[in-house]
């Protein structure tokens, strides 16, 4: 049960943050169905970093030393890189879509297009395979948090609890849990917030109160592209082991259903992250998941063909989507260029 | 004698330099990642970045390299052939997304088309025996089965759309993977896996095992040791039906109405939900027409084991598209030039120290420029009208007509 919560954990994450990313640009009025380019972007560029600067060897004292606390410190700066850089590379929507008053969609795409064939490309010319690793270790011995680091002996039995949030984890996690409450309280409760989601809604009348729309918009997908960066790499990082190869299994895309299915509200994306979470987390592992602790893998005996569990995510979600489109209620102005001249 | 309009205030011609605007962008934003890469890449150097640029813009003519280790150029049968045959498939689902688009329907579902026509197709080819039935009926049986499957796979996110208001964009990602799942499940409980050939694991018998493969139709003679094959002309053929389908019929008509408005669609008495999913079925049966000419061909094998990866040949079809502006006639020439820039970084691959994927990055410029090809178009449109303002016949040079002008693209490349 406790390896039951922490790898839906490890799956919900990235797609929670990912679809709070989508939150901010559409509430802002962009459509960033570029999510999934801007992930494998982010995945490449922390994977990228964690990589050079193993070799450039500012870590293996620490690494030596055992000093996890500095390796903790090693692995945010590799997860605000990405995040500046997923920002970056979100610039190119923001410009298509505010600027030139580009069709998002097609924006969105190119962009989806762009991010897996620069990565590859530049992964082939780099290490000269279809993959880029770490240069030494794993993530695992690298960045992960075991029970013996908070004084536990390595053979303790943890309680329910401490074995599900303490042990095995990363820190990752928890930071996009925090950051995940804190955006979603500034989205409704500041000023800001409220500005922005007014573009998102009727851009007109916040010009007319003096709202900069352009700005307010380069914010939203600004914001949604560092969200989306840092998503990809913390997906990286918890689930292909800290290796980049242009693909983040569609993780981007399931990320904008889990915000349309959670009607663009920050809790109830929470609530619908889990839900994927947990359908990921059977498909990967269903061969070996003991839910109850005695000792039986009933996924496994009910002998049901593995493609099945892995197709499951995806028909929930056009499941779902089917059953609650009628009251889904996207940002009225999403998707359309701010034109000052109308109305 | 009717007026000639000036050739840059025409909507077409407009539409043609856009595109030709695009691609000269690409080709030059994909040159100029290869010069950055070559220059602070202690491997290679400017020679090498010179010769990756060559072969980005004159790949098609590559003949490999001269005694002397230098680039070679020139014209090579076998390219030009293989260039034809890989285009067929990208035409297709080319006009998938194009016919959609027409209809105001973003089809991103082209891939999960793509995969559920290639199953269909294989079954059938595959699956009646040759020894009772006629090859050419099987062969039939196995495109018309293709299109069949491409064309229900597409309809369902018609009809989510047009039932229950879902996005078509997300309906279509689900349904490509769910599509890409359950074509691995069907494949992984077949009998139809290579076992004959041991050294290929995870792949389907050619058709040519049942002796079922596309006519050559003489281009063989022309292109001679290349795998064309007649299924570039029945692309063609399709291309030409899906114009005459949406410029001379009254079901194109109410399709692209739909697509303009579908509210005043509706209000002017067209079903607008019927058309939502029909354009969707013919959408679909495209991406499986594709599937079908690519895998009936004999000498191509599929590759079962796709639940981690959708066919790139799907999401091509959106360049494209894009790149002719939806028009079915110049889905034939935008098809050619993107298989065109596959061969190019083949030899990009084979000959230098670069690979395919800058291909793709330069079909990545491309859609985002084409993002905003109206843009460009209105700026290209002011020009003409400021050129045109004080001298209103300076229009006489040389009107050339759209298919024409695209033509002369494939030329030029």
């Amino acid at each position: 049960m406790a390896f039951l919560v922490r790898s839906t954990l490890i799956y919900a994450v990235p797609l929670m943050i990912v679809a709070l990313a989508g939150v901010f640009a559409e509430r802002s009025g962009i459509i960033n169905l570029a999510l999934e380019g801007i992930m494998i972007f982010g995945a490449f560029i922390g994977v990228l970093f964690v990589r050079l600067v193993q070799q450039w060897g500012w870590f293996d004292a620490a690494k030596q030393a055992g000093d996890w606390v500095s390796l903790q410190g090693f692995m945010l700066l590799a997860m605000v890189t990405a995040a500046a850089l997923g920002a970056v590379f979100s610039l190119l929507l923001a410009f298509a879509a505010i600027n030139l008053k580009a069709d998002q969609t097609i924006g969105g795409t190119a962009l989806n297009l762009m991010a897996p064939a620069l990565v590859l490309f530049l992964i082939r010319v780099i290490a000269n395979q279809n993959t880029l690793q770490m240069a030494t270790g794993d993530a695992a011995s690298w960045f992960m948090i075991k029970k013996t680091m908070f004084g536990f002996d390595k053979k303790a039995q943890l309680g329910f609890f401490a074995s599900a949030f303490l042990d095995k984890v990363y820190l990752s996690t928890y930071i996009c849990i925090l950051l995940f409450i804190v955006l979603s309280i500034i989205l409704y409760k500041t000023r800001f917030g409220l500005r922005l989601r007014s573009c998102g809604e009727n851009p007109q009348a916040s010009d007319s109160l003096g709202i900069n729309v352009v700005k307010m918009r380069y914010a939203g997908v600004t914001i949604s592209g560092a969200l989306a960066g840092m998503g990809g790499f913390v997906y990286a990082l918890t689930t292909t082991n800290c290796s980049s190869n242009g693909d983040v299994a569609g993780f981007g895309f399931l990320a904008l259903a889990v915000m349309i299915f959670g009607n663009w509200k920050p809790l109830n994306i929470a609530g619908a992250a889990l839900l994927f979470g947990l359908f990921k987390c059977i498909a990967a592992s269903y061969t070996s998941l003991d839910i109850n602790g005695d000792g039986v893998f009933m996924l496994a005996n009910i002998g049901l063909n593995s493609n099945f569990y892995r197709l499951l995510p995806y028909l929930v979600t056009l499941l779902v989507l089917a059953f609650t489109s009628k009251s889904s209620r996207a940002p009225k102005a999403e998707g359309i260029p701010y034109d000052k001249g109308q109305r | 004698m009717k007026e000639k309009t000036p050739l840059l205030q025409r909507d077409g011609a407009r539409s043609v330099l856009a595109s030709l605007i695009s691609i000269v962008i690409g080709l030059a934003a994909g040159s100029l990642v290869v010069l950055l890469v070559g220059l602070f890449n202690s491997g290679m150097g400017l020679k090498a970045a010179w010769e990756g640029i060559r072969l980005i813009f004159l790949g098609l003519f590559s003949t490999g390299r001269n005694a002397t280790g230098g680039l070679s150029f020139g014209f090579n049968p076998v390219t030009f052939g293989n260039m034809l045959f890989r285009a067929t498939p990208l035409i297709m689902t080319g006009l998938s997304v194009a016919v959609a688009y027409k209809t105001g329907l973003f089809n991103i579902g082209a891939p999960g088309q793509y995969l559920a026509g290639t199953a269909a197709t294989l079954f059938i080819a595959l699956e009646i025996p040759s020894s009772a039935v006629p090859t050419w009926i099987i062969w039939i049986l196995a495109f018309l089965g293709g299109m069949a499957a491409g064309a229900l796979w597409g309809a369902i996110p018609g009809l989510l759309k047009a039932m229950l208001n879902i996005n078509e964009v997300l309906a279509c990602i689900m349904t490509n993977w769910i599509s890409a799942n359950l074509v691995t499940w069907v494949f992984d409980v077949s009998n139809l896996k290579n076992t004959v050939e041991n050294t290929k694991t995870a792949y389907i018998y050619k058709t040519t095992f049942n002796g079922v493969e596309t006519p050559k139709m003489f281009l063989d003679k022309i292109f001679p040791g290349s795998q064309v094959n007649g299924g570039i002309l029945i692309a063609a053929v399709l291309a030409v039906a899906m114009y005459i389908l949406f410029s001379k019929t009254t079901l194109g008509y109410e399709l692209k109405a739909c697509g303009a408005n579908r509210h005043a669609a509706k209000y002017a008495g067209i079903k607008d939900k019927r058309s939502i999913v029909l354009s969707m079925a013919i959408a679909g049966a495209m991406s499986g027409a594709g599937a079908a000419l690519y895998y009936l061909a004999g000498n191509t094998e599929f590759f079962w084991s796709t639940y981690q990866s959708l066919p790139a040949t799907g999401f091509n079809g959106i360049p494209v598209a894009l790149l002719a502006v939806c028009n079915p006639i110049a889905v034939i020439f935008t098809g050619m030039f993107m298989s065109m820039l596959d061969i190019a970084g083949q030899q990009l691959t084979a000959l230098t120290a670069y690979n395919e994927y800058i291909t793709d990055v330069i079909i990545a410029v491309i859609v985002y420029l084409s993002a905003f090809s109206l843009v460009i178009k209105l700026w290209l449109g002011g020009r003409a009208k400021k050129k045109a303002g004080p001298k209103p016949d300076a229009n006489a040079e040389d009107p050339a007509p759209v298919p024409d002008a695209a033509a002369g693209k494939e030329g030029e490349e």
